[in-house]
């Protein structure tokens, strides 16, 4: 449970209030599956969980994308070369991605959601041929809010991988979508027999994707979602993550929908 | 005017093939090139595009400031909905973004031929109601700015 003390070996950043801290593991190799989580200790401030963000295949070198919207995120996003981040993990389940061998997989990600999925991109990339088509499908807030732009603009690139990019709002100069990304999964064709579907964003965001999903024919089986709570020990000790008879720390952040649609649309929990 | 294609149409895969036909006197192929502004904010809104191909941005211009992108429509969507309401007048700019294909529906002729039939009427009208409601659903999560505060 205690916090192992490792370097920050490069910073990235990704948008004005995002970053990404690339941790050396060089001697101390850290194995995870796409979707899994490290607890990152800002040392005096506290901890807080974050995904995975990067090649699941490089276990020298852990990323970590921040965006800075407390204490705790705040302190990480001002880390630099050289400093100092405790880190505990990785924890929770992963995608399925050996489960959905075989599969057209759509990834549906908003905000900073797309962090926990690109680690899940790296892997599909990897192993491409294991998989049907492959559709990314990101929102954002605005254009400047866009995480790994670049990365985005190769993806979209290669033949085999179908990119959709919206934004909530815009100025007249973007020439991409604006609007909201449920809506872009209305507009892909979906073979609801052999799809799959990833998502990650807001709760609410991902409620509105499951009702489009759900009118593009794909049951609560097929949907998998990474969920968000107050996650403090990570191991399912402490309670505080508890999401009825379940932990989201232990026996999530990733869920299969139809394992927690009962619960999903209380407000009490 | 190639039919086939304005009956391919979502918006023309709602209606019955009689349906259908009844409007395609008020239709017309259009094309837009990029940045082509189709319509003005204020200006009569007399026509309805059913998009085929490529996008179009809706804007609102703010005085003093630049153009605000609010929503953008994409292959398949209905582009114009103005000539529904009585002041019949756009409420937004409609831009084009890289080129535009679409078939143009004169609002006068779908009214006539909505006049002349209920069950047309209620067709169409259902059709507008279903893409408004999908699109009030868009805004009211856009409107939630949920990217605001991290995940």
């Amino acid at each position: 449970m205690l916090p192992t003390p490792m370097r920050v070996a490069r910073v990235r950043r990704e948008t004005a209030d995002t970053v990404s801290l690339l941790i050396d593991a060089a001697e101390r190799p850290m194995a995870f599956r796409p979707g899994q989580f490290n607890m990152l200790y800002a040392f005096a401030v506290g901890d807080i969980p974050i995904s995975m963000s990067g090649d699941p295949e490089r276990t020298t070198e852990i990323v970590h994308t921040i965006k800075a919207v407390g204490a705790v995120t705040e302190a990480l996003c001002d880390l630099r070369r050289g400093g100092w981040v405790g880190v505990r993990g990785p924890y929770g389940k992963s995608w399925p991605v050996d489960e959905v061998k075989g599969k057209d997989v759509i990834l549906v990600a908003g905000g900073v959601g797309l962090a926990p999925l690109r680690s899940a991109i790296y892997h599909i990339l990897a192993h491409r041929a294991d998989y049907g088509r492959l559709a990314i499908l990101v929102g954002a807030r605005t254009p400047g809010d866009l995480l790994f732009h670049r990365e985005l603009e190769r993806w979209n690139r290669r033949d085999d991988v179908t990119v959709l990019v919206t934004v909530d709002r815009a100025g007249a100069d973007w020439r991409g979508r604006v609007g909201v990304v449920p809506a872009v999964l209305a507009e892909i064709s979906v073979d609801p027999a052999r799809t799959v579907a990833f998502i990650c964003g807001p709760e609410v965001m991902m409620r509105f994707t499951i009702r489009e999903a759900a009118r593009r024919g794909l049951t609560n089986d097929k949907l998998y979602l990474a969920m968000e709570r107050n996650m403090k020990c990570a191991v399912g000790f402490c309670g505080h993550c508890q999401y009825g008879p379940a932990f989201v720390c232990k026996d999530g952040p990733i869920f299969r929908f139809d394992q927690l649609v009962s619960r999903f649309w209380l407000r009490e929990i | 005017m190639d039919a086939s294609l304005l009956h391919a149409h979502p918006f023309m895969r709602m209606l019955t093939r009689e349906q259908a036909e009844r409007l395609v006197p008020c239709a017309r192929e259009v094309a837009f090139a990029d940045n082509v502004l189709i319509f003005r904010e204020g200006a009569p809104a007399d026509t309805s595009y059913l998009i085929c191909d490529g996008s179009v941005a809706l804007e609102v211009h703010i005085p003093g400031r630049d153009a605000v992108q609010v929503e953008s429509l994409h292959d398949g969507d209905v582009l114009g909905l103005s000539w529904l309401f009585p002041s019949a007048q756009w409420t937004l700019d409609a831009r084009s973004v890289g080129r535009v294909r679409a078939f143009a529906l004169r609002a006068d002729c779908l009214l006539e031929q909505m006049n002349k039939d209920p069950v047309l009427e209620a067709a169409v009208l259902a059709h507008m109601v279903q893409a408004l409601y999908q699109r009030l659903q868009r805004v009211r999560l856009q409107r939630l700015d949920v990217y605001s505060k991290g995940v």
